[in-house]
Parts: C-alpha cells; sequence; structure tokens
C-alpha cells in the first residue's frame, strides 16, 4: 500500500480500508479481483495525480496517447461531479477508484463509488449543447469518450458509477 | 497556478501555466475577469502552457466568451495544445470559439 497524503493506492482493497476503520466500498459482486483501487478523499488536488495514474494504466493497455488523454478526462469529469455535488465540495468525503483490466469483453473497467448524497439517475444527463453556457458538460464529455456508462445507487447510500472503454485492435466476443 | 498578462499591439494578452483542472479554475477564473475588466481592445488568450483543461476550464472560458460578446470585445484563443483542443471539439465549442494557431494570428484575426 502507498500512502500520498490522504490517499492509498493497494491491489488487494480488501484488506486496507477494513483495518482503517472505514467501510469499504461494495465494488460489483461480481467482480471478485480488482485490479488497482485507489482510494482517497474528495480533494480537487488529487485529481492530477489519479489522471497520471490514468493515463499510464491506458497506455499500457495500448490506447495511444490522445486516446489516453480522453480517458483521463472523462474519470477527471467523474470525478469532479462527486467532489461538486455529491459532496458539495466538502474535502472529507470518500472516494474508491477501481480500474479492471480487459476480460473476455477487452474492454477497460473504471468504478467510481463514493458515499454520497444519492441523486434521481433520471436527471443524471447530457444537457443541450445548443445552449452555450459556462457547465453541465461532464456528463456529455463522459458519455461521448467512454463506450459504456453506467449510474447506480449503492447498497447503504451513495453512488456507483461504472465506465467502459473498448481497446483498440481487440475483437468484442 | 501562474497567469501572466501582458499588452501588445493594443490587445492583453493572457498566458495562464500549467493545468487547469477543478483545483486550479477558482483561480484561472478570478484571474481572468480582473484581466478581463481591463483588457484593451482585443483579449488574446494563449494555451501553449495549458497541458490539460477539464470542463471546468472550459466553462470559465465560456464565461470570458459571454462577457466578451457583452462588451464588444474580440475574444480569441491560440496556441491549443491537441489535448486541450480535443475538449473544445468533444464539447462542440471549437465552432464557437475563435480558435487560431499562434500569438501573432490571434493579433490580426
Amino acid at each position: 500500500m502507498v500512502h500520498a497524503g490522504g490517499a492509498e493506492v493497494y491491489h488487494d482493497p480488501m484488506s486496507s480500508s477494513q483495518q482503517a476503520g472505514v467501510i469499504p466500498p461494495a465494488g460489483n459482486s461480481e467482480q471478485q479481483a480488482r485490479d488497482l483501487h485507489v482510494e482517497f478523499f474528495s480533494r480537487p488536488g488529487y485529481l492530477a495525480i489519479i489522471r497520471q495514474m490514468v493515463d499510464a494504466f491506458s497506455g499500457r493497455l495500448g490506447f495511444a496517447p490522445a486516446e489516453a488523454s480522453r480517458i483521463c478526462l472523462a474519470v477527471d469529469e467523474a470525478l469532479c461531479n462527486v467532489i461538486r455535488h455529491g459532496y458539495d465540495s466538502s474535502p472529507d468525503g470518500r472516494i474508491w477508484l477501481t480500474i479492471n483490466e480487459p476480460t473476455d469483453d477487452h474492454c477497460i473497467e473504471f468504478i467510481i463509488e463514493d458515499r454520497a448524497q444519492q441523486v434521481d439517475l433520471d436527471t443524471i444527463r447530457s444537457r443541450n449543447l445548443e445552449d452555450i453556457r459556462p457547465g453541465g458538460l461532464g456528463v456529455h464529455l463522459i458519455g461521448e469518450i467512454m463506450d459504456s456508462v453506467n449510474y447506480e445507487h449503492r447498497d447503504g447510500g451513495g453512488m456507483r458509477l461504472t465506465m467502459r472503454k473498448r481497446i483498440p485492435g481487440e475483437e468484442t466476443n | 497556478m501562474n497567469i501572466n498578462v501582458e499588452t501588445r499591439d493594443s490587445a492583453t494578452i493572457i498566458q495562464p501555466q500549467g493545468d487547469v483542472d477543478l483545483a486550479s479554475s477558482p483561480v484561472f477564473r478570478a484571474r481572468l475577469q480582473e484581466a478581463q475588466e481591463q483588457a484593451q481592445a482585443r483579449l488574446v488568450i494563449d494555451l501553449s502552457s495549458v497541458q490539460y483543461m477539464d470542463s471546468s476550464g472550459v466553462a470559465t472560458l465560456v464565461e470570458c466568451l459571454q462577457r466578451s460578446r457583452t462588451d464588444g470585445t474580440p475574444l480569441v484563443l491560440c496556441q491549443l495544445h491537441e489535448r486541450v483542443l480535443s475538449v473544445f471539439q468533444i464539447a462542440r465549442l471549437d465552432g464557437v470559439f475563435d480558435i487560431v494557431a499562434t500569438v501573432d494570428d490571434a493579433l490580426t484575426a
């Protein structure tokens, strides 16, 4: 486990959170093994660190730099939404980011979980881009970049966002 | 985040340095608004030193564009890195802003 201020990175997520007395994310019950799991506070200053990690992970899987950059943007926008809207910019909320390497469907998977206020799933949608005004672009950017996006309520509170992106050059089963 | 402001050929040139994200965009927004209030006949934002911009940065620039239209002061963006330009393209704002290649182009656009 690596500690970086309020963030920690580890490959066996079922150990440290529980030891620290923090309720761990529920995760996806079908996903027994999580390849990379990061837990951090809802502080904007950590976003650059997360972007570097996502960029490196995506590049290792074969995404071109430009595409890896867009994936970073999508993850970053999703985390911004959690910080700004979920935790109302409070710096003490917990966020869990899990990255799963491709399996049979050749997709990299990003799961973002929080314990922030739950929002009505029907209200999460892109706005009309013809209306030129500040804000409200995050959901659109995420949807344009990722191949699949799914928001859901976590059991016990909080939200879970699952985003998947197909690895370039890989066939889908 | 550092933001340089200079005046050249009756234009105010603003050059932010570093990533524009949720952490830095409040400073970017405040400094940009301040510079815009004192701007010359043209406002140029040189993004050559910005390697990353998220939607909060784009929103700040949309605000700036709206003020420039109200004030009648042309706003031109220049020297965008590919990954920054990509954000404008995905948001379908690349045709809304006046985006040119160089500062010299921006001064004459």
